[in-house]
């Protein structure tokens, strides 16, 4: 038999076969083993099974509720945007002239276009709508104090960068909407003294909305920030594991060391 | 002190008595390696990031030429009334590249600033100064009014109502060849004296034409 240790607590683990079973599912078995094998494998040469119980299987504190899946919500939500984001990048013209055309096609041509397109531009409401909620979670629980305050940190930052995502991602669909709120939006930009007028200069490659503007917020929009979000995501995953969660505020320690239990 | 440990310092190696010296030697090889390393890793980074963000900025420091273009005759203005047309700004990009001017000549009882070789025919751009939403001539208000935030010109550009900063932009015109020709953008402040281009939302009043600079490479025409 392979020596894997499955990454399972051994609360969770299947009870032994009863002695009936026996010589029942013999080919079941095998082909089980096939697979224990090939995982054994794997694990063997890079050694993730570790890594996976550690992430997967941590303690949480009592009073853990709903109200904590905000993260992996917004975590979903990301992964929808980039994965909607790649298949529609596939229809996609980054040209003043063409965009909108490819959009057009895109929307009320293409075998369940619609439905990926929208699925990419009422997820982005969402995503933000979760960022938020996520916040507030983290905010009113205190989960942002002592020793987690570089997740706040990199949270923020998640936070900008998707506020990012959702501007350039605005002007892409190219009708008008898109391009005067991008002209506003880099008008703002600009009111920043000193650094404000070459900051809209950056942005639109230029003194005029031009051929390269488009392009630009393409590229930032589809490689730029979503390689920055995603390893920001595994940062902040990362200390999420080590550090473990927060009791909710109004759970009491327990100070009672009769109902301690010590734990090696 | 430390004019004495400086004097004391070993010179090579061997002096400093450092195991596995070579006769000579000023420098371990094991800190000349990490050195070296180092400094082939940074040559390796700008390799990488030097070219990126050179033309990513690159933009901003490029010459945009505006070439006059034509856009009637004199008999299609007059003194008193707009008429709007449209020029373009940025060429190869359709519908984007253009924006509507609105011209008309040059009035005694409107304008304020004096005649020059420039303003024989009065330009105004359509973009309004608060944030870039593009403003309308309504002719029996005799006000330019943007749908965005309020904002309202009167008949010389001057703001008369809401968040604009400046009055609207106009262009340079002149007269050749019996055409009416369109230049290059420039701005104005409160007193309808010309500044070098800036985005809306930067006033020019003040000390706003230094916390707003205009660009390097797009300055208003020499001696207007």
């Amino acid at each position: 038999m392979p020596k894997l240790k499955l990454p399972i607590p051994p609360g969770l683990k299947p009870p032994p076969k009863r002695p009936s079973e026996n010589g029942h599912g013999e080919e079941r078995g095998r082909l089980k083993e096939v697979g224990v094998s090939a995982v054994d494998w794997i694990d063997e040469r890079t050694a993730l099974s570790g890594g996976a119980r550690w992430m997967m299987f941590r303690k949480i504190p009592r009073g853990t509720n709903w109200f904590y899946t905000l993260g992996s919500a917004t975590l979903f939500a990301f992964l929808s945007q980039a994965v909607t984001g790649v298949f529609l990048a596939m229809y996609y013209d980054p040209n003043a002239t063409r965009a909108y055309e490819s959009i057009r096609h895109l929307t009320n041509e293409v075998f369940m276009g619609e439905l990926a397109r929208g699925m990419h531009k009422w997820g982005s409401t969402a995503m933000v709508v979760l960022i938020f909620l996520h916040m507030g979670r983290t905010f009113f629980f205190g989960a942002y104090k002592y020793p987690r305050e570089m997740n706040w940190v990199i949270g923020v930052a998640l936070l900008i960068l998707t506020l990012f995502m959702s501007f350039t991602g605005y002007l892409l669909p190219f009708d008008q909407r898109s391009y005067w709120a991008t002209i506003v939006g880099v008008a703002i930009n600009g009111t920043g003294p000193l650094v404000g007028p070459y900051l809209s200069d950056f942005m639109r490659a230029g003194p005029e909305f031009g051929a390269t503007t488009l392009a630009r917020f393409y590229a930032i929009h589809m490689l730029l920030l979503p390689g920055i979000i995603a390893a920001l995501i595994g940062a902040h995953l990362y200390l999420v594991a080590r550090q473990g969660t927060t009791a909710p505020p109004w759970m009491k320690a327990d100070n009672d060391p009769k109902l301690r239990r010590d734990e090696a | 002190m430390p004019d004495e440990s400086k004097q004391n310092k070993p010179k090579t190696t061997s002096e400093a008595g450092i195991p596995g010296a070579y006769e000579g030697e000023s420098v371990t090889r094991r800190r000349f390696m990490t050195g070296t390393a180092h400094g082939a890793g940074a040559v390796a980074m700008a390799a990488i990031t030097v070219p990126s963000l050179a033309i990513g900025v690159a933009p901003v420091f490029e010459k945009h030429d505006q070439p006059w273009q034509a856009i009637g005759v004199p008999g299609d203005f007059d003194d008193q009334s707009y008429v709007p047309k449209t020029i373009t700004t940025t060429a190869g990009v359709g519908e984007v590249g253009k924006t509507t001017v609105y011209v008309r000549k040059y009035s005694q009882q409107i304008d304020s600033e004096k005649r020059d070789e420039y303003n024989a025919y009065i330009a105004i751009s359509s973009r309004c100064m608060h944030l870039g939403c593009p403003v309308r001539y309504v002719a029996a208000s005799e006000l330019f009014i943007c749908p965005c935030h309020g904002g309202a010109y009167d008949k010389q550009g001057k703001v008369t109502d809401g968040p604009p900063v400046r009055p609207l932009d106009r262009f340079y015109t002149r007269l050749k060849d019996g055409l009416v020709e369109i230049g290059p953008r420039f701005s104005l402040n409160s007193e309808m004296q010309r500044f070098s281009p800036r985005d809306p939302g930067q006033p020019v009043d003040g000390i706003g034409q230094y916390i707003y600079p205009a660009r390097p490479t797009v300055r208003k025409l020499p001696g207007s």
